[in-house]
């Protein structure tokens, strides 16, 4: 099992929590970890608690704020979104992440 | 970069809303997790495998809150409040200690920080209202081979201003007193000859008017105009709000107010508040001894310069020094060896400045060593106390809480105690502000005495470096031991186990030796001083002090010229010797000991050949017939000046021991001549040697001529009498006014009094000394009694047995008392031996005491061998008291 399924990347459960907040639009944490764990097919493993220290880092930046309000099933819940300088963060990190990657990708394929 | 602050600055607002944003935390993660389990219920799990299911793909809970709270406050400073919480509530619960452990370091806390207030307004920052003090310094004139100062000339000034180009400006300053007559109320008032750029150069604006123009600095007596303090504006003239233009009569010379210097400023002279200003060209009419501004040799200004930003002073001293040495080549008349040196203001020689820096440097230290007491008494009593919660302790320790952790826990504590004790030192600080004034001698009416400290940032950053010392010193002390506690040992034993008894106790009792040593070296110090006083003060000055009183007559003020001055003064003396109380009076142009400085001039003497590096120049006073007698002055040879010795006669001299035994070689020089300029005088008297400036001065040749040959206008007068000053003063005043209805003498002094109040800074160091003496006194016998009392505490169960056995009261009380002395007699050695070593500090306020002097270090004995004994008899009372049944039982 651990072979098939990776631990998130330290750095990278940011991006993916933006990018996410980004997609959906208001979500709540338990909302953002299914969505996370749903698109990476299960492949990326995540501790659902771990989100909760990310999404208060990525609030005091001001890259997302936070809201109280209800869920679809009646419940109270948090509701997290973008801000203005979040999506540019995210555009940001997208786009370096795609450079990284690219070239990680080059000098495994040439080497 | 702009995100870290962003996150910062939450982060610490968090602090502030932990309550509020614990419970947020805590419902996020209850909602997440109910949600988590009714999803998995509608997957189909069991509840209760719902449940594990969801707490299991959360991972540990609390692993999580702890993160989450790592990442929303900042936790360097979140376990540093709870620490202080914590502190908070310890010292809370013994109220009795905390209160004594933070007056004990209030009074040392204070103490510093009422010092550093009185360094900072009278030496370093001594002018508020001036900007730029930090490149202000002092101007005085050097004269080759000898030692002091003197004034610069007007010209040489000038020269100075024109020629130097590493300075923003020079200012003149020269004091100076007048009658300041406002409707029928008279007074004496300080003022100050300025040169005109005075107020643009300060930086100080005017509240109304305006400053001294450039050309109020040109010709003789022709700029009759005067700026008032605003002080002077408002208790003067009653804040008259149409005060510009109105005239003022100066020195019998109408001048109008132009200007009110803005509120805070007192003029640039350490010690006195200045009421008005006129401009450098009005020199004359304030200066009984004439016109100065044309004159290279007439030396009278008191100066201080601006420096350009960056240039140092060794920079600026070698410019203007080069400028000096091209005078003297330009004007060897006037000139020869006569230089210019600049100094920091808290070395200006022209003011109180110089005068109290030694007393400040004193203060300073004994300030410190009353600190070191006072954290030595708290460190004793957090000791005592930590020994109280050693449970508390060892406890701690055991659950895991690591030393460091600890220590910072007992420093927090002691920060506690330190702060709450600066806070209440500063307080105490700033209303001391003004004590200084009131050690010093009474000027007369009219005169503001000013020496403010001056509590501002510099003060209050020192204060808290001095707080973060002494929380080392004090909270060290338990933390040092904390980290030393055998846990096992501790845990084992309960009521009985003494944790590091017997290294605490040696660190206790080393405490309060370090306590009594220094305060018996501060008694030395007070012993020392307190006997200097009294031998200067029985101190034979060459004349009398019993039976003489000293007055004068402001006939400058009122406008007389020689002639008028001369008549008026003899038949004042005249009057009053008439009358039977009376036996004699005498005017001189200024006498001993007095504000004023007296007249000099090279002389030579036939057959006396100077070495060729030496200009003889000596000190004379003019005085009037009958002066010595009066004085109580007696001759040693020749006769006392009198009326015959007037213009019409031949120039005379009377020379005192010294210079006869100098220029004389010891044969009585009466009949012999001596040249003073062109004028050849004849010695007809010699004077035994006297003091004329200070108590404390040298033997020094020097001189009197007839006030009637030399006159010039001061109206010092002196009276033999044994009325009492007022009584005289009433009758002064009824003569003064018979003969001018509009003149008032000043205030009449005895002798006594004068040169009493010479020794003010020696009477201001004792009462400095004396005070923090007494307290440190107080803070070791708090000290010696906190030991005493807890180790009689600590050993019922031992005087219990002794009690059972057969020991009486008085065996008990030998046996307490016998300790607490042998630690003041420890204490007592140390202290001679440091006293021998700082002493040395006071050496030149001493006079003719040698700082090992026996009786001081007798007396510093006595009184803490005394204190001792009353601090350890309470305990040693206690422990008679002790019940030996239940001593034993319990």
């Amino acid at each position: 099992m651990s072979s098939s399924k990776s631990e998130v990347l330290q750095g990278t459960l940011d991006l993916l929590v933006l990018r996410t907040v980004d997609c959906m639009g208001p979500m709540h944490g338990f909302g953002i970890a299914l969505r996370i764990q749903q698109v990476s097919e299960d492949l990326l493993q995540l501790n659902q608690g771990t989100l909760y220290p990310a999404l208060l880092r990525l609030q005091q930046r001001g890259w997302i704020t936070s809201k109280w309000g209800v869920s679809e099933n009646n419940r109270k819940a948090k509701f997290y979104s973008l801000t203005r300088t979040g999506r540019k963060q995210l555009e940001e990190e997208v786009e370096s992440w795609d450079r990284m990657s690219a070239a990680i990708n080059r000098v495994l394929k040439t080497s | 970069m702009r995100e870290t602050l962003l996150e910062f600055i939450h982060r610490f607002a968090a602090l502030f809303r932990r309550r509020h944003s614990e419970d947020d935390m805590e419902a996020e993660l209850r909602s997440h997790l109910e949600m988590a389990v009714e999803l998995n219920i509608r997957k189909g799990m069991t509840p209760e495998k719902a449940r594990s299911e969801a707490v299991r793909a959360f991972g540990g809970i609390d692993q999580v809150k702890e993160t989450f709270r790592d990442q929303r406050g900042i936790p360097m400073i979140e376990t540093f409040l709870q620490d202080l919480r914590f502190g908070f509530r310890m010292l809370r619960r013994t109220p009795g200690f905390s209160i004594l452990a933070v007056l004990c370091l209030t009074m040392g806390i204070g103490a510093n920080a009422a010092v550093f207030s009185w360094i900072e307004g009278i030496l370093f920052r001594p002018f508020p209202a001036v900007a730029h003090q930090e490149r202000m310094v002092a101007l005085a004139g050097t004269v080759r081979g000898e030692s002091g100062f003197d004034d610069v000339s007007w010209p040489d000034f000038l020269e100075y201003q024109k020629n130097c180009k590493l300075f923003d400006s020079f200012i003149v300053d020269r004091i100076m007193g007048t009658t300041l007559s406002i409707g029928d109320k008279a007074d004496w008032a300080t003022g100050s000859v300025v040169s005109a750029n005075y107020f643009d150069a300060l930086g100080v604006r005017m509240a109304l008017g305006r400053g001294f123009r450039p050309e109020e600095n040109i010709g003789r007596n022709a700029h009759p105009v005067t700026v008032i303090s605003y002080r002077t504006w408002k208790e003067r003239y009653g804040g008259d709000p149409a005060i510009i233009g109105k005239t003022q009569i100066l020195n019998s010379m109408p001048h109008t107010i132009v200007g009110v210097a803005q509120q805070g400023f007192d003029g640039t002279f350490v010690g006195y508040a200045f009421q008005f200003w006129v401009p450098a060209s009005m020199q004359e009419t304030f200066d009984p001894t004439g016109y100065k501004l044309e004159d290279r040799g007439a030396h009278w200004i008191e100066g201080f310069t601006f420096l350009k930003p960056g240039v140092s002073r060794q920079q600026a001293q070698d410019e203007i020094s080069a400028v000096a040495h091209r005078l003297e080549n330009d004007y060897p008349a006037t000139n020869r060896g006569r230089g210019v040196q600049l100094m920091p203001l808290w070395l200006t020689p022209f003011n109180q400045a110089g005068n109290l820096m030694p007393t400040l440097k004193i203060s300073l230290a004994v300030a410190v060593m009353v600190l070191l007491i006072a954290c030595a008494n708290v460190g004793n009593l957090l000791l005592v106390k930590s020994f109280a919660r050693r449970h508390e302790i060892t406890v701690r320790l055991a659950i895991g809480c690591g030393p460091a952790r600890l220590m910072r826990q007992l420093l927090t504590e002691g920060l506690i105690l330190s702060a709450v004790a600066t806070a209440g030192g500063i307080v105490f600080a700033n209303w001391c502000r003004n004590a200084l004034v009131l050690s010093f001698p009474p000027m007369g009416s009219g005169v503001i005495v000013n020496l403010p400290g001056q509590i501002d940032w510099r003060v209050l950053l020192l204060s808290a470096g001095v707080c973060v010392v002494s929380t080392m010193l004090v909270g060290l002390v338990p933390a040092y031991q904390a980290g030393k506690v055998d846990l096992a040992g501790a845990l084992k034993s309960d009521s009985g186990g003494v944790v590091g008894g017997r290294a605490r106790a040696r660190l206790r009792s080393g405490l309060v030796m370090v306590q009594v040593s220094l305060s018996f070296a501060l008694l030395v110090g007070v012993g020392l001083l307190i006997q200097s006083l009294q031998r200067i003060r029985n101190a034979s000055p060459g004349f009398s002090t019993q039976g003489v009183l000293a007055s004068a007559v402001d006939l400058v003020g009122a406008g007389y010229n020689k002639e008028r001055a001369k008549i008026f003064e003899d038949e004042l003396v005249d009057r009053l010797q008439a009358f039977p109380g009376v036996r004699s009076a005498a005017f001189a142009r200024t006498g001993p000991i007095s504000y004023r400085s007296y007249s000099s001039s090279p002389i030579a003497v036939p057959g006396y050949q100077p070495s060729p590096d030496e200009q003889p120049m000596l000190e004379y006073a003019e005085v009037s017939p009958a002066y010595f007698a009066t004085l109580g002055i007696p001759l040693v040879s020749g006769r006392e000046f009198t009326r015959l010795d007037n213009e019409a006669a031949p120039p005379v001299a009377i020379v005192n021991e010294t210079m006869a035994a100098q220029y004389w070689h010891g044969k009585d020089p009466v009949g012999e001549r001596l040249q003073m300029k062109d004028r050849w005088i004849q010695v007809v008297g010699v004077a035994k040697l006297s003091k004329y400036q200070s108590i404390r001065e040298t033997p020094r040749p020097f001189f009197y001529l007839p006030l009637r040959q030399f006159f010039s206008i001061s109206g010092v007068m002196y009276i033999r009498t044994q009325m009492s000053s007022s009584a005289m003063a009433a009758l002064i005043a009824q003569e003064v006014r018979a003969l001018d209805p509009d003149l008032a003498p000043l205030d009449t002094i005895t002798m006594r009094e004068k040169v009493n109040n010479m020794n003010y800074s020696l009477r201001l160091a004792v009462a400095l000394l004396g005070a923090f003496g007494g307290v440190a006194l107080l803070l070791s016998a708090v000290g010696l009694y906190g030991v005493m009392s807890y180790a009689v505490s600590q050993s019922t169960r031992e005087l219990g047995l002794r009690m059972a056995l057969g020991a009486g009261g008085s065996d008990l009380v030998r046996l307490v008392m016998s300790q607490g002395l042998a630690l003041t007699a420890g204490g007592v050695v140390l202290g001679a031996v440091a006293a021998l070593g700082l002493t040395r500090l006071i050496g030149n306020m001493l006079y003719q005491v040698s700082p090992r002097n026996p009786l001081a270090f007798g007396l510093a004995f006595v009184v803490m061998t005394f204190v001792a004994v009353a601090a350890c008899f309470l305990p040693a009372w206690r422990a008679t008291r002790t019940d030996p049944v239940r001593a034993l039982r319990g």
